[in-house]
């Protein structure tokens, strides 16, 4: 899987890990801030902090 | 055993180890008992097929050997070159599978990371930010003047001026910020908003805390009673059991600045509602005293239970008198 990304990669050795790195960061940037507030609100218990009867 | 039967257990371990069943077992229970330089012999006869060094047969035994080992190589190597698709094949599906658990083990990894970390600070930042625009715009003089400023009914300067009974604000619309609230026990800088409400999604989650609705105001006889989170989603009141008694607890709306002091600490089951009650767990009775209560959940990252901080009213102040001094470079963002 990650083998074949990193086949697909153009360039030389220093630029695949630029272009890695780079991709990396995107992914963890489009989660936090996108899917964990999406995933956060479904499982987040809806009592918490609070008393109810 | 004598030297004689040892040599006979020789002879026949040498006979069955040439023979048609090379790993026949026969002499093997009487091993532990030979000497050492025929046992140890026996076993290189036995397990390694090694030819002896003398005779003719142990030829034939090693040839067997050989051959057998060529035939192994033999069976390797067309096992190598007959079937290389499918043996790739499944190394590269574990391969994939593989990798593709120790990307769900990442995720879950940076999922905790954003959740306990990088969501705190962010809601954190935002509820400083909100807390101090909110404050702002109460400063603005527009609002001050619509009402009749109180005045101070005493002269001495030591104790603290009495502006008499605070004012109280009526209740806002559900998930409307409408206080803020200061706890320099929680840190120097320490400010949140207070939201009308305490649905999780709407309200706490963002940070700031929450107002049980069927609760009193702040200043208002009763029991002003919010919620906020402790672990995650900016942890506003993680350090709700470290109160001392006397800390100041402020609170600030459009009409001013009311202090609390925090009094006492009470752990209670997540239905103990008798905690935000106008008297707290009396249920039904007539409240004289003006108090705050917190609430949260305990232990941490657990939240099994609820942790309960009490505060009692010591005294308010209007806008015009100023925020008190305590908290005074902390209120809105000047400063």
């Amino acid at each position: 899987m990650y083998a074949a990304l990193w086949r697909v990669l153009p360039g030389p050795v220093w630029l695949r890990i630029i272009l890695v790195l780079i991709l990396v960061a995107a992914v963890v940037y489009a989660l936090a801030a996108r899917v964990f507030p999406w995933i956060d609100v479904l499982i987040t218990p809806t009592q918490e902090v609070t008393v109810d009867r | 055993m004598s030297r004689r039967e040892a040599r006979k257990a020789e002879a026949d371990a040498l006979k069955s180890s040439t023979g048609p069943t090379p790993s026949s077992s026969t002499p093997e229970p009487e091993q532990t008992q030979q000497s050492e330089p025929t046992q140890q012999f026996e076993q290189l006869g036995i397990l390694a097929s090694e030819p002896p060094v003398e005779g003719d047969e142990p030829d034939e035994a090693a040839g067997a050997a050989a051959s057998g080992r060529a035939a192994k190589k033999a069976r390797a190597a067309s096992a190598a070159e007959q079937p290389p698709v499918r043996r790739s094949m499944a190394t590269k599906v574990v391969g994939v599978f593989g990798e593709l658990l120790i990307t769900a083990g990442v995720f879950v990894l940076l999922f905790l990371g954003w959740q306990l970390w990088w969501n705190s600070i962010v809601l954190t930042n935002e509820q400083t930010s909100d807390a101090s625009s909110l404050a702002d715009d109460w400063n603005l003089p527009v609002v001050t003047g619509t009402t009749p400023t109180p005045t101070p009914t005493t002269t001495d300067t030591a104790a603290p001026a009495n502006y008499g009974d605070p004012a109280v604000m009526g209740a806002p619309s559900t998930g409307t910020d409408f206080a803020i609230i200061y706890v320099p026990r929680f840190g120097a800088d320490f400010k949140r908003t207070i939201a009308e409400g305490v649905d999780p999604h709407t309200v706490l989650n963002k940070g700031g805390a929450g107002h049980y609705e069927d609760t009193q105001m702040p200043g208002e006889v009763g029991n002003f009673a919010i919620a906020a989170h402790r672990d995650g989603w900016g942890s506003a009141f993680i350090k709700i059991n470290e109160l001392q008694i006397g800390d100041p607890i402020y609170v600030e709306t459009q009409d001013g600045w009311y202090t609390y002091r925090y009094r006492d600490t009470e752990y209670v089951t997540p239905y103990g509602v008798g905690v935000i009650d106008p008297v707290p767990q009396v249920e039904g009775a007539t409240a004289v005293d003006r108090l705050i209560t917190l609430t949260s959940c305990n232990p941490l990252y657990i939240a099994s239970e609820r942790i309960i901080a009490y505060g009692a009213f010591e005294s308010w102040q209007p806008r015009s008198a100023g925020p008190p001094a305590e908290i005074a470079s902390v209120v809105g963002s000047g400063n």
